[in-house]
């Protein structure tokens, strides 16, 4: 990389340099309740986005306990079913993945990581963690109303999702549609907060080719939320009205129960355009700061730099661009005109090609590498099997012909939660176990946390590979019990009750992951400073774990990449980003000592 | 090192504000053209004739209706309060307190106007015509909803930008950009650009309105 000289120190504006002040919290309160440190705010997102995952996670287990032994829960029936399936889907994808990577992981890494002091508008930061709040609270309200929350199906394919007989279908739907409205609103306040941060915020010698890997996969996931999120506010926004003023966007003439609705001359074809064209590049808002975060995992722990970083980078931008024109391959069945379906497969197939350029890179990251079998790490090797593993059935379903057999299976779910639900969570594992220690000076549990990977990562494989062999066999998914069929053979029965164990046992694990976290707040182990010996700027604060303002009262100045591991001749075999050439820091003190050391020997 | 991905910032001299505006309406832009994308859909999908612009929308004067007569003058007084709008920005800079400010407030008076006529037509629309969300006398009940909806979300932005507007109006004739004053959700020392950053606001809802005009009532 050319050598790169920070911009000279006056040329920082003031306004935002000298102000160190303006980010100490006044109060109890403005300092834990309504902060507006960026940091104290990705806590607070991420631990509602876990706590409404546990209840994803409980609505999985009764799914599976009635999948596995239909006919055994009398406290289940279809309804309660397609309701669970109904919240599991909207939770997991929006409420739990891209609250935490975006609001969680977004909030905390990008100021530390590009060098500055908070986010450029903290008070609409702080905002936009309310409102997400208030969309939460809605969202589970929706459990308490009559008829309970909507039983749509995650998809909330109109006609059906507001029609009587579908449940929910009295105050749930509505609430579930207030609710990604709120949700959307509320994340454009951040959303533009990590974009504007990143773009405008930068410390001297932050150029946007040295920025860890992990800001670019938040940002370019930012950009994709703040584009792709409209289509599905303005859908909601419609079918709100369709609800409740009976209004005809979605809804054709229709009977229901042998009587004419006053819906007329809508097209339902239209919510499914709308829905996907969010819902597609919703599948990279998740997957990109993954892909992020899974790369800068790689190389710390394997004290090697990341290989070919412009190609990641420019992987990363590329698959957020071409990730607004596949949408419609999730529709292959819904009657489009075919050449549609052409268009569409072409462009999901070509997806694969920057996708397949960042698993080599990062394979080859690995190759000769110092690997250490951290717990990151563990997490990293298993994301990287598993989004190969999910990637290559979605080539199947990413075929017009292979998909229409296989639409509407398990094998479709199994392929998604392969490849949007394991793979990023086991990247958020990762993410979790390697941040713990800047965020609370402590570290988790290795003990736990290897227990806690084993039964993951093996018992994940355990529940979705025979669920694509059901799929094959045609089991259909969204289906409260099959009962007597003559394409399925009865042994399918006992391979559900195995997924639905398996099912059990792994999510136990998730709870000793939980517990993991509070104990360790007050017992883990004291982590020293660095503890992976990372180069990014974040691990180079005054203050460790970092305070509000992140930095001290001079903000650092980067010289490289965030990639200098296993560097020969420097002490402890990397370079952090804010040591200049001529002077490799003895530690990884703020200010660079002024001796003369040896040159550092550049990769 | 002027290349927009050199370090600090990728747009040298545009403020904070400014970027996250600018990054705002692009994302607004996509919640008005799915808006209108879907009305187009609609309109082509539906069973029954789409009403008239050119009637439905006409005033009569003395007997003869005169199509579009109301909201040429709608579109006419939103096209002014652009112009004050350009000339509030261009005083801001000079920091010419009273002119900006009495600019400001010209464009705000243009804006509620403007929503004034648009609660005329609407009013208009629902009490003599019989246009519902859910249905209308004069043909596909599409008409009605997608007419609220855009014309009312497009307001919605127009009243906001009213109330920012005298908000702003009223700090500038305080002084408080001359003095550095302190911002109320920012607490940091605000400045004339945020003329600038209100302009940006005011001339997109303008914009959008045009294609609105043009998608809604000239089609």
């Amino acid at each position: 990389m050319a050598d790169i000289v920070p911009t000279a120190a006056e040329d920082i504006p003031s306004a935002e340099v000298a102000e160190v002040d303006l980010y100490h919290a006044k109060s109890w309160w403005t300092k834990y309740v309504f902060s507006q440190d960026a940091k104290v705010i990705a806590v607070q997102y991420s631990c509602t986005a876990i706590a409404i995952g546990l209840v994803a996670l409980v609505l999985s287990w009764l799914m599976r306990l009635q999948l596995g032994f239909p006919e055994s829960f009398s406290f289940i029936d279809a309804s309660d079913y397609y309701q669970f399936i109904t919240m599991h889907g909207m939770i997991m994808v929006i409420y739990l993945l891209t609250a935490l990577f975006l609001g969680g992981f977004g909030n905390y890494l990008i100021p530390l990581m590009v060098g500055a002091r908070d986010m450029v508008f903290p008070y609409v930061n702080m905002l936009s963690f309310w409102v997400y709040l208030l969309a939460v609270v809605v969202l589970v309200a929706s459990f308490f109303v009559p008829g309970g929350p909507t039983g749509a199906g995650w998809t909330l394919y109109p006609p059906q999702a507001i029609l009587s007989g579908t449940p929910g279908s009295e105050y749930g739907i509505i609430l579930m549609l207030v609710s990604l409205a709120l949700f959307i609103i509320g994340f454009t306040m951040g959303g533009l907060n990590y974009v504007v941060t990143v773009l405008q915020a930068r410390t001297r010698g932050m150029t946007l080719m040295r920025m860890p890997l992990t800001v670019w996969g938040i940002f370019v996931a930012t950009i994709l939320a703040l584009l792709a999120f409209p289509a599905l506010f303005v859908g909601a926004v419609m079918m709100l009205f369709d609800r409740i003023l009976g209004s005809s966007f979605f809804m054709p003439a229709i009977v229901v129960m042998g009587e004419q609705l006053s819906y007329s001359g809508g097209s339902p074809i239209l919510f499914q355009h709308l829905f996907w064209f969010f819902g597609h590049p919703e599948v990279y808002i998740v997957a990109l700061p993954a892909f992020g975060i899974v790369s800068d995992l790689l190389s710390v722990h394997a004290r090697r730099h990341i290989f070919g970083y412009r190609m990641m980078v420019w992987a990363i931008v590329i698959i957020g661009a071409l990730s607004f024109v596949v949408w419609a391959h999730h529709m292959y069945v819904s009657g489009m005109n075919p050449w549609f379906g052409f268009f569409f497969a072409t462009t999901t197939l070509i997806i694969a090609v920057p996708t397949a350029l960042k698993v080599y890179n990062w394979t080859l990251t690995l190759w000769r590498a110092n690997i250490q079998l951290t717990l990151p790490m563990l997490f990293a090797l298993a994301f990287i099997v598993t989004f190969v593993n999910g990637g290559i059935t979605g080539l199947f379903l990413g075929n017009v012909v292979v998909d229409v057999p296989l639409s509407d299976t398990m094998f479709v779910v199994a392929h998604f939660h392969m490849v949007m639900g394991v793979a990023p969570l086991l990247v958020i594992f990762g993410a979790i176990y390697h941040w713990y220690p800047l965020m609370t000076g402590r570290m988790l549990d290795e003990k736990m946390g290897k227990f806690h990977f084993w039964v993951t990562f093996i018992g994940t494989y355990t529940i979705f590979l025979p669920l694509h062999y059901l799929g094959i066999l045609g089991v259909p998914r969204r289906y409260f019990e099959m009962g007597d069929t003559s394409f399925i053979p009865d042994s399918a029965q006992d391979l559900n009750a195995f997924i639905t164990v398996a099912a059990l046992i792994v999510g136990f694990a998730q709870l000793v992951f939980l517990y993991n976290l509070f104990r360790s707040l007050r017992h883990g182990k004291i982590s020293e400073r660095n503890p992976w010996k990372a180069a990014s700027l974040e691990w180079q604060t005054a203050a460790y774990p970092p305070g509000h303002g992140n930095f001290g009262e001079h903000l650092p100045v980067v010289y490289r990449w965030a990639y200098d591991y296993g560097v020969p001749g420097a002490p402890d075999d990397f370079i952090p980003q804010n040591v200049p050439n001529n002077a490799v820091a003895e530690s990884h003190a703020e200010a660079p000592s002024a001796a003369d050391d040896a040159e550092a020997p550049r990769t | 090192m002027g290349d927009w991905a050199s370090d600090q910032r990728a747009f040298k001299n545009v403020p904070w504000g400014k970027a996250m505006m600018w990054i705002f309406l692009v994302s607004d832009t996509f919640i008005f053209s799915i808006f209108l994308l879907s009305y187009m859909t609609v309109r082509s999908s539906t069973t029954v004739a789409w009403p008239h612009p050119s009637e439905v929308f006409a005033l009569s004067f003395g007997g003869e209706p005169i199509p579009l007569i109301l909201i040429a003058i709608m579109t006419f007084i939103l096209i002014t309060s652009s112009g004050t709008m350009v000339l509030a920005v261009n005083y801001g800079y000079r920091k010419d307190r009273a002119k900006t400010a009495m600019l400001l407030l010209a464009t705000a008076a243009f804006g509620a106007a403007f929503v004034g006529m648009q609660a005329f037509e609407w009013t208009k629309l629902i009490v003599e015509e019989g246009v519902r969300p859910w249905s209308n006398p004069m043909g596909a009940a599409q008409f009605g909803s997608t007419f609220f909806m855009i014309t009312g979300f497009h307001g919605f932005h127009v009243s906001i930008g009213v109330l920012f507007l005298i908000i702003l109006a009223r700090k500038v004739w305080r002084g408080d950009y001359d003095r550095g004053e302190r911002g109320f959700f920012t607490s940091r020392k605000g400045n004339y650009e945020i003329v600038e950053t209100m302009g940006l606001y005011w001339h997109f809802v303008d914009l959008v309105w045009v294609f609105i005009f043009a998608f809604f009532y000239l089609w």
